[in-house]
């Protein structure tokens, strides 16, 4: 499995570091019920840090309000020092802010090269993304196959691929995936982490949700555990994964 | 274009260009085929082209972009209203054609604006509640807005609207060539309808390839990913709306002038759910199809309504069921039929949103294509 965790190779030291993401005392409700009930979390540049927790802490849509997808009632959300509340999702995207969103969403009914030349939605640089798609492609050969296809004949593992490609063409500083591993077997998850990884030592922030705590906990340097709406611990990749709570409540083991 | 002649069964996979020829024969010879049966079928003819355009705006909002619009018709209403506050002695104005109908069309798309603004936040089923609210809701005010002061003139309607004249060429007049020689005002309005059919779909097909129709299909297909791809959902669907809207508007600014009489009955509910029909039935999405569709879909029930009765007094002796009844029947029917033979509409659309020289891979036009 993935043992390695790329902190090894990083150089970048996450406390000397400003904070690309900052998030504070952030609330997010539907309507009368608060899904988020006020969290703070922390991203630097080059870090690769997984949230998890179990169905319905609110992971997916913490990952939202980041994205601008979804409006959050009170809180503060710094991008690179600046606060992007107010921004639209469109205007977050154009300053570097990714969102691959959970299930997939590819665009089923777009060939898979149009649904990646999508993700270069906003960019008016021809040459830059003609030069990003290549890129894509090596970085997904399975993809690159198929490009002249239909992208909902494609098998999920391929469908959440090129959701990581079109998310890459926006050239993101930050990528946010909800969930990459949903319904996938094992083999296709260990490839898409590797997609990932390699993504992640191109200079590109990671925040990735999981409810796979093992491989996320394995596969990031830090983690953040969130449990109805709060964050409950923190902490590295490492120590979570040793952690008697976590172990019990995520990986399944009895005390 | 092409995908109207890729209809003709044999030629069209066959002998493509044969197939276009066809399709621009039939065009221009169409109202000359339609005179050999008698004006009432130029009439029917006529209207056709303006339900092809109807259908082709529709299919911008519920094609293209996926939103399920109800209250078409509303647009329709107020480009024909507006031709008729316009160009008729009801406010004894009496614009030319030019204004007027350019007029209905922005008319038109504000209403387009007005309705999205507030309901495309909703979705699927809500939005089409909402806009058949918004249909019913137009047709009610014409209905009643003749008291205390008379803007509509009710359910009268209004009366003598003004043809289209172009440089002083009424072309609501028949062109009397010699003694017994004449060309109807019919054929010209076939043609005049024509070509505002032909530039519409010059037009559509272009948006549909550009960063527009992407976008628009990639709201369609899905929401959040569109906006997670920098898409600005709000003003893409509003754009959607009030484009379709424009059409709508165009085409009853023609209706009012082709009629010369308007009332709110010509906008119910049924007339909206008509339009759809014709858009669900052709293919939903493809522009070929919503024509052929609109086509059928307006023949269809005139064929009926001449032949109907005729036919069952001579299988049965007598007539059992009324023509209106079966025409309902024979919509139902048809899109039942097409649901369990053709799910995607008679011409299904194709994932097609880039200009080929955008794209390095040749989409494959195999099975697997949805």
């Amino acid at each position: 499995m993935l043992t390695d965790t790329p902190s090894a190779t990083m150089t970048t030291n996450p406390a000397t570091t400003a904070p690309i993401l900052q998030l504070k005392g952030v609330k997010i409700s539907y309507g009368q019920i608060t899904a988020v009930k006020g969290i703070d979390l922390e991203l630097h540049a080059g870090e690769l840090v997984c949230l998890i927790g179990a169905n319905g802490a609110g992971k997916t849509t913490t990952l939202n309000a980041i994205a601008g997808t979804l409006p959050i009632a009170t809180g503060n959300i710094l991008y690179q020092g600046q606060h992007i509340e107010g921004l639209p999702a469109h205007q977050r995207l154009r300053r570097g802010l990714a969102l691959v969103p959970e299930g997939r969403g590819i665009f089923t009914r777009l060939t898979v090269e149009e649904n990646l030349r999508m993700g270069a939605y906003t960019r008016r640089d021809k040459d830059g993304v003609e030069a990003d798609l290549e890129r894509v492609y090596t970085l997904l050969p399975r993809v690159k196959e198929r490009l002249a296809q239909v992208a909902g004949t494609l098998s999920g593992g391929e469908q959440q691929m090129v959701a990581i490609g079109r998310a890459l063409l926006s050239r993101p500083k930050l990528l946010l995936l909800d969930e990459p591993s949903m319904g996938l077997a094992p083999l296709v998850v260990e490839k898409i982490f590797e997609v990932v990884r390699t993504v992640m030592r191109e200079g590109v922030t990671v925040l990735l949700v999981e409810q796979n705590a093992n491989l996320a906990l394995e596969f990031a340097q830090r983690g953040y555990v969130m449990e109805s709406g709060l964050m409950t611990l923190t902490g590295t990749g490492t120590e979570l994964l040793h952690d008697p709570r976590v172990r019990a409540a995520y990986l399944g083991e009895l005390d | 274009m092409n995908e109207l002649a890729a209809v003709i069964p044999w030629l069209g996979t066959h002998k493509p260009r044969a197939a276009r020829w066809v399709v621009i024969v039939l065009m221009i010879t169409a109202p000359l085929i339609a005179a050999f049966f008698g004006r009432t079928w130029m009439r029917v003819l006529d209207f056709a082209l303006l339900y092809v355009m109807l259908a082709l705006g529709l299919n911008l909002v519920v094609g293209f972009a996926g939103l399920l619009d109800l209250g078409y018709i509303a647009f329709y209403a107020v480009g024909a209203y507006t031709w008729a506050f316009l160009a008729s002695p009801h406010f004894g104005l009496h614009l030319p054609f030019w204004i007027v109908l350019p007029a209905g069309a922005a008319f038109a798309a504000l209403a387009g604006l007005i309705l999205g603004t507030p309901v495309l936040r909703l979705r699927g089923d809500y939005l089409a509640i909402v806009t058949l609210g918004f249909g019913e809701i137009v047709r009610i005010f014409m209905n009643n807005l003749n008291y205390p002061v008379n803007i509509t003139n009710g359910p009268q309607g209004i009366n003598a609207l003004d043809p289209i004249i172009i440089f002083g060429w009424d072309i609501s007049r028949n062109w009397q060539v010699t003694d017994n020689l004449s060309v109807n005002s019919l054929f010209f309005y076939y043609y005049a309808f024509l070509a505002c059919v032909i530039g519409s779909v010059i037009f559509i097909q272009r948006m549909q390839v550009s960063r527009m129709g992407r976008a628009w299909a990639a709201i369609r297909d899905d929401d959040l990913a569109a906006k997670a791809i920098g898409i600005n959902v709000r003003n893409v669907k509003l754009l959607a709306f009030s484009l379709g809207a424009t059409f709508g508007g165009v085409a009853g600014g023609l209706f009012g002038a082709f009629q010369g009489f308007v009332s709110p009955e010509s906008f119910s509910l049924m007339e909206s759910i008509m339009v759809l029909a014709m858009v669900v039935f052709g293919g939903m999405g493809n522009l070929g199809g919503v024509i052929v569709g609109a086509l059928i879909l307006s023949f269809l029930p005139e064929v009926l309504r001449h032949h109907a009765v005729p036919l069952q007094q001579a299988v049965f002796g007598t007539v059992i069921l009324d023509p209106e009844v079966l025409r309902l029947l024979i919509y139902a029917l048809a899109l039942i039929l097409m649901m369990a033979l053709r799910p995607a509409g008679l011409i299904p659309a194709h994932s097609r949103y880039s200009r080929p020289e955008l794209l390095k891979a040749e989409p494959v036009p195999a099975e697997g294509r949805a």
